[in-house]
């Protein structure tokens, strides 16, 4: 019978007593619960759940969430006149939209984009509570806080689009729509407004990043499974004493494309991937409508877009010709 | 082993469940500009071959002699005809009774006891779409070519053209301090299902709102529209491209929505043909709306209202760019009228039937070889 037998995907550590985790130092809270042992989430993780560590900031960072996710939901469903069926039927259209352009920067009224201006705020905050709460676990910890500023660059990337970038341009209406279709056609409309973004080479940039990072993960990922039977997945382990896995994850790369990665270094590949995907993502936007208003002739002046022979008989626009209909 | 078939059974159905919204058959596509640049239309054959059959030619009425005494000596109470042969009018009154009438009200559909009487609103509906078809085959030829139009373009044979369109109100406003939605944020048939503005023909094909929003510079500083803008028109275009059964490119060179100097000269055409349906709604249709009774209006009480749809009806160009005006050249303009200045083809301009002749052959729907052997 054929199978996958491998110490890494199999094996499930159960305690008796779940594991509590270090001690935590002077001014944090406690940690709640014992935790619990899980056979399903032990298939694809940690068989442990918990305990939980809240804290001031998880928990302002939950209660902001919250009232952002009801000041959207409540409005949705007030939308559809409060009829559920309705309100799941229509929900991937349903929105919260920001104020139109006539209010510019001040605050409108509820009704016109002033419980949008509150949800945003509160979501804001909420994420931004959890960003701390992120970076203070990490220093608790006593490891590097290199997740908080990876979560630091995918929430640049937010507040560019619904904050930074709105301020610049003085108008609460550039800013996204909350909704599942609605964000969608405000990003095709956004590309169709300014020139077509495939021209942003700060979006081309973020693109290759993300595309980059699938590649990496895909590649990293790959080989670590490949040399599990040799002990690669004790990647730290691997990192301070390079065994037999190390070895020949790097002899596979280095026969195959003539470089290779470390043990260490990939995760630095990795890392700056992923961050500079939403950094350049962000710069792009926030150059739009700032600085570049069309990149298609932004793209022209600058010689990157190429010229295509013509293939149709030329044509005028219509409007500027002077004996043209209204 | 038999887990792992379940899972292989479930795979299986999940990708099916997925691939459910996919097209089939697969599109044909086109080529219409140079290669590797993504100029492509996209035809499914189904389809086609539906649209082709919905939009067969009537029986045509057997010729009338041009010649003896005018309608408006003859009969009483010709404004438009009156020009025409006795004969060629009752030439043309069948047709209309064809192309328009129920079958089962034939003349009386519009005519009530005394011929010459305008008791009946219909009768005056149709003097006035007469006067219009007469202005759009004289006076909108950029648009229309020397195809122009009949009633059958748009009527099919039903009193109401099927694609007319009116006001649309949308979903009762929400009172109070709800979020407003905007005109938006409804699954909307009319762009494409999309949760762009459910009425983007209020404000551009009745009203004459600004439709451009790219900036014609690199930089920024000078265009001030929004991208809730962009949106609306981004509506407009969803709903001609459905109207028309085409894609983007047909008119516009995708890399640049705006650039004229890349733009398929279909492009022109378009232009025209919105600026005329704003105008032959301002000029003949909401002058009719106290005409109408309130059965025929629209939800706000409006009259029904001419849009791309409503003479494409799904096709590139209606009836599939067959003329009708050579067996009806009464309804082309005027007859022995003086020249009429043409002022909506401009010197230099090409008409509407230009772009065709001018394009490589392959560019050419007609070409595509769900439409090969059919005559068009």
């Amino acid at each position: 019978m054929s199978g996958y037998t491998n110490l890494y995907s199999r094996v499930q550590i159960h305690t008796t007593e779940p594991y509590p985790g270090v001690p935590l130092g002077r001014g944090n809270w406690t940690r709640d619960g014992k935790g619990w042992m899980s056979s399903l989430l032990g298939r694809i993780g940690d068989a442990q759940i918990g305990p939980f560590y809240l804290g001031t900031t998880g928990l302002a960072s939950l209660i902001c969430g919250f009232i952002a996710f009801e000041i959207i939901g409540l409005n949705m469903w007030a939308s559809v006149g409060w009829s559920p069926g309705q309100f799941l039927r229509q929900l991937p259209w349903l929105a919260l939209e920001p104020p139109p352009p006539s209010y510019g920067l001040r605050i409108p009224p509820l009704a016109e984009g002033g419980w949008w201006l509150m949800a945003g705020g509160f979501l804001t905050a909420s994420v931004i509570l959890w960003w701390i709460r992120m970076y203070r676990r990490a220093v608790e910890l006593q490891v590097g806080t290199h997740v908080a500023w990876a979560f630091a660059s995918a929430i640049w990337l937010f507040l560019v689009l619904g904050f930074i970038r709105p301020v610049l341009m003085g108008s609460w209406a550039e800013a996204v729509p909350f909704g599942i279709f609605p964000h969608l056609d405000w990003t095709a409309a956004f590309s169709l407004r300014y020139g077509n973004l495939f021209y942003n080479p700060f979006h081309a940039l973020s693109i290759a990043f993300l595309y980059g990072s699938v590649l990496l993960f895909a590649m990293h990922a790959g080989t670590i499974l490949a040399v599990t039977r040799y002990g690669g997945d004790r990647e730290v382990e691997q990192i301070v004493d390079r065994g037999t896995a190390s070895e020949r994850a790097a002899l596979f790369w280095r026969w195959t494309m003539g470089f290779n990665a470390t043990m260490e270094s990939i995760h630095r590949w990795a890392w700056w991937f992923a961050v500079l995907t939403t950094l350049t993502g962000g710069i792009g936007i926030l150059l739009t409508g700032t600085v570049v208003d069309n990149w298609y002739l932004w793209a022209v002046k600058h010689h990157v877009a190429p010229a295509y022979p013509h293939v149709f008989p030329p044509v005028t626009d219509p409007a500027s010709l002077p004996a043209s209909a209204p | 082993m038999s887990r792992n078939n379940t899972l292989i059974a479930l795979g299986m159905t999940a990708a099916l469940v997925l691939l459910a919204g996919c097209e089939k058959p697969r599109p044909i596509t086109v080529q219409r500009g140079f290669r590797g640049t993504g100029m492509e239309l996209l035809y499914n054959k189904p389809r086609l071959d539906a649209l082709y059959e919905q939009n067969q030619l009537p029986e045509v009425q057997s010729p009338a002699s041009p010649d003896g005494p005018r309608a408006g000596e003859v009969y009483q109470n010709v404004q438009v005809l009156k020009d025409l042969s006795a004969g060629e009018f009752a030439r043309v009154m069948l047709a209309i009774t064809q192309w328009v009438a129920p079958a089962d009200q034939s003349c009386n559909y519009c005519h009530q006891g005394e011929m010459s009487s305008d008791t009946l609103y219909t009768k005056v509906v149709a003097r006035r779409m007469l006067q219009m078809t007469r202005d759009i085959n004289t006076n909108w030829k950029a648009h229309v070519g020397a195809t122009g139009v009949t009633c059958y373009t748009c009527h099919h044979g039903q009193q109401v053209p099927a694609q007319a369109w009116f006001i649309d109100p949308g979903p009762p406003p929400v009172k109070g301090f709800v979020a407003d939605r905007g005109g938006k944020n409804i699954p909307a048939a009319i762009v494409g299902s999309s949760s762009l503005p459910w009425d983007p023909l209020t404000p551009f094909l009745l009203e004459a709102n600004d439709i451009r929003e790219q900036g014609t510079v690199p930089l920024a500083g000078s265009n001030r529209h929004s991208i809730k803008q962009t949106e609306w028109t981004y509506g407009l275009m969803m709903y001609m491209s459905n109207s028309l059964g085409v894609n983007c490119t047909y008119c516009h060179n995708t890399r640049a929505f705006g650039d004229w100097n890349s733009s398929p000269p279909t492009r022109v055409t378009a232009w025209y043909g919105i600026r005329m349906s704003r105008a032959l709604n301002n000029t003949y249709m909401l002058p009719l709306t106290a005409t109408f009774p309130a059965d025929q209006r629209g939800p706000t009480g409006d009259v029904g209202k001419v849009g791309c749809g409503t003479c494409h009806r799904g096709v590139y160009k209606p009836l599939f760019g067959h003329s009708m005006l050579p067996d009806y050249p009464e309804l082309a303009g005027p007859r022995a009228a003086p020249a009429v200045e043409t002022p909506a083809v401009p010197t230099g301009m090409p008409a509407a039937d230009a772009p065709a002749s001018g394009m490589t052959p392959t560019s050419d729907p007609a070409a595509s070889p769900a439409m090969a052997g059919k005559p068009l």
